[in-house]
């Protein structure tokens, strides 16, 4: 196709305008969408720390290896708490949608109690490494551990502050058009949440274990 | 965005996206469940496989690096579709778009990352022997 002998208002005519029905985006999309990009970006300072462990990973000192100090029976309870709580937080998103009360309440309860669970298995291993000299100053292998899993723990935390804020939103205020713009994005965490630990307990724990 | 090649239905409420993690509007609770369940179900299996094919003698050693990483980006692929609704839908371009850039910047800093540092690794003199030579 040429555009000789064509003037501007003949082109803009061959290709009609056509108006986007729908009008703005709705407040929902808009929302989601900005929430995942959020969510990439955080995804993206995660792999900055991923590759800070992968460089330092032999850079032991002279101290204790992944090897010698990973216990894959707790990161294998730790994985099964997170993906059951991934699998509850999703049947309370369906109880949002479909307006229960009780089934939103109840799943949400049980994904707090998961991501707890979770939470207090890593601390416990967190004591376990520096009660045993092996605390975040050991070695470089060890800071970027620490910085690197510690960072995921914190992310958990917050994620289970944010959980219980919703609950409490929810029975205060009902299900809401708001409301349930704040359960889409805490939805959304919790959910890459858990998409970053499948990363982790890979490159870190089963990795760093794998001779 | 929505394509325009084709017309929209007309009385459907929200004509062009969906927002990332939103169930297609026409399933009902228990097809959402059903959907969760099958995501449930192959993502322990990807994490059983991974924990399991380490202590098992049952795999080509050196080959085990790669079978863990291949399972891992399974398994978030299995989260993402079934979890987090990312489909390749018309309605979900955005969502998608994202994610690839997202994804390309992750690869980026990690092979670069990786291979700047081996590089280094390889090619400088140990920094003791640096400063020995500075004297």
């Amino acid at each position: 196709m040429s555009a000789a002998g064509l003037s501007a208002a003949d082109v803009n005519a061959a290709v009609p305008f056509v108006p986007d029905e729908g009008g703005p985006a709705p407040v929902r999309i808009v929302v989601g969408f900005g929430f995942w990009i959020f969510l990439i970006s955080d995804i993206v300072m995660f792999s900055a720390f991923f590759a800070a462990y992968a460089v330092l990973v032999g850079n032991t000192a002279g101290g204790p290896s992944g090897m010698q100090l990973f216990d894959l029976r707790n990161v294998a309870v730790e994985t099964a708490c997170l993906l059951l709580s991934s699998f509850s937080c999703g049947l309370a998103s369906i109880g949002a949608g479909a307006r229960r009360t009780g089934m939103f309440q109840a799943a949400m309860a049980v994904t707090a109690v998961l991501g707890a669970a979770f939470l207090t298995l890593e601390i416990r291993e967190f004591g376990g490494l520096v009660a045993r000299g092996a605390g975040p100053g050991r070695s470089a292998f060890l800071s970027a551990f620490f910085a690197l899993v510690g960072c995921h723990g914190l992310h958990v935390s917050a994620g289970l502050l944010w959980l219980l804020t919703m609950m409490a939103q929810v029975w205060a205020k009902g299900f809401r058009e708001d409301i349930l713009r704040r359960m889409l994005c805490f939805s959304l965490f919790w959910h890459a949440l858990d998409i970053i630990w499948v990363a982790l307990f890979t490159v870190v724990y089963l990795m760093g274990t794998t001779p | 965005m929505s394509g325009g090649d084709e017309p929209v239905p007309a009385g459907r409420q929200q004509p062009g996206d969906t927002a990332p993690g939103d169930q297609p509007s026409e399933a009902g609770t228990l097809h959402g469940i059903t959907g969760y369940v099958i995501g449930l179900l192959l993502a322990v299996g990807l994490s059983a496989v991974s924990f399991w094919i380490g202590p098992s003698h049952l795999v080509w050693a050196p080959s085990i690096p790669v079978a863990l990483i291949v399972l891992a980006i399974a398994q978030m692929g299995v989260h993402l579709v079934f979890f987090l609704h990312i489909t390749t839908g018309r309605d979900n371009t955005n969502n998608v778009l994202a994610l690839a850039f997202g994804i390309l910047i992750v690869f980026l800093v990690l092979t670069g990352s990786l291979w700047i540092m081996a590089n280094l690794d390889r090619n400088m003199r140990p920094i003791d022997e640096i400063m020995r030579m500075q004297r």
